[in-house]
């Protein structure tokens, strides 16, 4: 578990939190750019001095009350930046021996570090040869070769295009796959934390407005997150069966529904992470016939929010043990005489999945 | 070149490689201080180190010796440790070389140091490395062109330094009698021949000095921009 007191003045704003994140998975810190994030994720490395108290897993890191302040290069972290910060007088096998020479007793094993982020080739490149994208495999291979105990990244998609992005993540999601390592991950993207974090922290101004599980709180209708484009829920899925002939398979979504999405490719069991734009969703009060949607869920409303257009509402429909959201004109609310207790169907038009 | 000659190259030599040597143990916290500090008293600092450059040396050199004389403070100190008189000695011309060439040493090495990003090392401190580890696996191959432009610029500024060293050194042979006064010495004597061997010789090596910076100079550029 991470433990994380924080009281900071800041020009505009100050930070002060009380956070308690898991000591697994991806946890995403979440909000507007200047919210604070990023100096969270410094006071965690012990690169930023605010007051209060930092620990993981009980060993405290930072505890003003005694006086306890352990220096950045005493903490078993890995950190990553936008930047990357490659040491640009040693080439990359060279940037790799210098984190993990350092890694005192813990003995990385380099071979496998090299190969999750496939960056076996570039070994004896100069850094400044690098293309964005390796430059951030290489920093996250190195971060990884001083063995932490948590590995905190700070935006290392930020700086790059779209392809690079692209390019990366899948990097990311088998990191998360394969190490049993926490991570702490800023970024002001929905897209990126919707792939990959596990448990969300929103934060505004300093200051935390929700945490806790990613599927929980993208589905609150009352924070930021269920505004704008990206929003929408998180689902995890298991591959249940695959349709041969129309090039389709049928997700299985705790025990109650399944989705049929697009074929990826995975064999039947394989866990998957399903994304639902609330954009992507209406509703209907009897099943529709006749209509090209293949995915409809009888659900129950439990919600509606008002959306920022005032135009739009945003209900909130469990769909057995899940809660979708779904965006629709405050007047089709209304035709529907949707309120909380009515049964729904939930006509999902697309399917979004990712990893 | 008479032996006289000799002694003056020789002095010279061993004047500006002492100086030198000292400058860039002092001149390295120094010139991190300047390049890293948030500190109010920056300014004054870096313009005391770089008074030397506006200064006339014998304005220098006229302090410095009544600093050093036997009623100045820091002639009463070395006194009562027993060290003697620094005017008119080695030591004396070492102590006011140092300080006649320290924005010499100092400027480059701030320069190569303030173009170390802060996030290059901030990612060292994430790896383990604690601050010696830095200064010696990060900063000083980084700043290592700086490091030698401080060096080549030290020793050559020493070696070209005259109002200084007539003021507080004076033109003992073997002791204090440098080069540049050595040059005057002959032309005092209408010795022109003799001047010109030892003055011919100094823009050899000036020249050569001006070269090796500009080479390093090149070098300097394409380290600082792969850093950025």
């Amino acid at each position: 578990m991470i433990e994380a007191r924080l009281h900071l003045p800041r020009d505009g704003f100050t930070l002060e939190l009380d956070l308690q994140l898991p000591g697994r998975g991806v946890t995403a810190l979440f909000g507007p750019s200047g919210c604070g994030k990023t100096t969270v994720l410094r006071a965690l490395a012990g690169l930023e001095r605010a007051a209060g108290r930092v620990a993981l897993d009980g060993e405290p890191w930072q505890d003003d009350a005694c006086g306890l302040f352990v220096p950045t290069h005493h903490r078993a972290i890995g950190y990553v930046i936008q930047e990357a910060a490659l040491f640009p007088h040693l080439d990359v096998r060279a940037n790799l021996a210098y984190a993990r020479r350092r890694a005192g007793d813990t003995r990385v094993a380099l071979e496998p570090v090299i190969e999750l982020l496939g960056i076996g080739a570039l070994m004896a490149r100069r850094t400044e040869t690098l293309s964005g994208g390796e430059r951030q495999r290489v920093a996250i291979a190195r971060a990884l070769a001083a063995g932490p105990r948590l590995l905190l990244m700070d935006e290392p998609l930020a700086a790059l295009d779209a392809a690079r992005k692209a390019e990366l993540l899948p990097y990311l999601e088998r990191l998360q796959r394969e190490l049993a390592l926490p991570i702490v991950y800023v970024s002001h993207a929905i897209d990126e934390v919707a792939r990959l974090a596990h448990h969300l922290v929103l934060m505004e101004h300093g200051r935390v407005v929700a945490t806790g599980a990613l599927a929980e709180v993208m589905a609150r209708l009352d924070l930021p997150t269920a505004h704008g484009e990206g929003a929408g829920v998180v689902l995890d899925a298991v591959l249940a069966e695959r349709d041969a002939q129309w090039q389709l398979v049928r997700l299985q979504v705790g025990a109650d529904f399944s989705l049929w999405a697009r074929d990826p490719g995975h064999a039947p069991g394989h866990a998957l992470r399903v994304r639902l734009l609330a954009r992507d969703l209406s509703l209907a009060r009897e099943p529709q016939r006749g209509t090209s949607i293949g995915n409809q869920l009888q659900g129950v409303v439990e919600s509606i929010a008002d959306d920022e257009h005032a135009a739009l509402a945003l209900v909130r429909v469990r769909v057995g043990a899940s809660p979708v959201v779904a965006r629709l004109t405050r007047r089709s609310a209304h035709a529907l005489q949707l309120a909380p207790g009515v049964a729904v169907w939930v006509q999902v038009k697309t399917v979004a999945l990712m990893a | 070149m008479t032996a006289d000659d000799w002694s003056a190259v020789r002095l010279t030599a061993q004047l500006a490689a002492l100086t030198t040597l000292l400058l860039l143990v002092v001149g390295t916290p120094i010139g991190w201080w300047l390049a890293r500090t948030r500190s109010r008293a920056k300014p004054l600092v870096a313009a005391l180190v770089a008074m030397p450059i506006v200064l006339p040396p014998t304005v220098m050199g006229f302090y410095l010796l009544l600093l050093m004389g036997p009623q100045g403070p820091v002639g009463q100190l070395t006194q009562a440790l027993g060290l003697g008189r620094l005017p008119f000695s080695f030591a004396g011309l070492v102590v006011a070389s140092v300080l006649y060439s320290m924005p010499f040493v100092v400027q480059p090495l701030q320069q190569a140091f303030e173009a170390i990003p802060e996030r290059t090392l901030e990612a060292a401190a994430t790896l383990r490395a604690g601050p010696w580890d830095r200064f010696f696996s990060v900063v000083l191959p980084l700043a290592r062109p700086g490091f030698l432009t401080a060096s080549v610029l030290g020793f050559a500024h020493t070696v070209g330094e005259f109002g200084v060293v007539l003021m507080i050194g004076g033109n003992i042979p073997d002791k204090t009698r440098v080069l540049s006064v050595a040059i005057y010495g002959h032309v005092e004597a209408l010795e022109f021949e003799a001047a010109h061997r030892l003055a011919a010789g100094m823009v050899v090596f000036a020249l050569v000095v001006l070269v090796t910076l500009y080479l390093l100079g090149r070098r300097t550029g394409r380290a600082a921009q792969a850093a950025r």
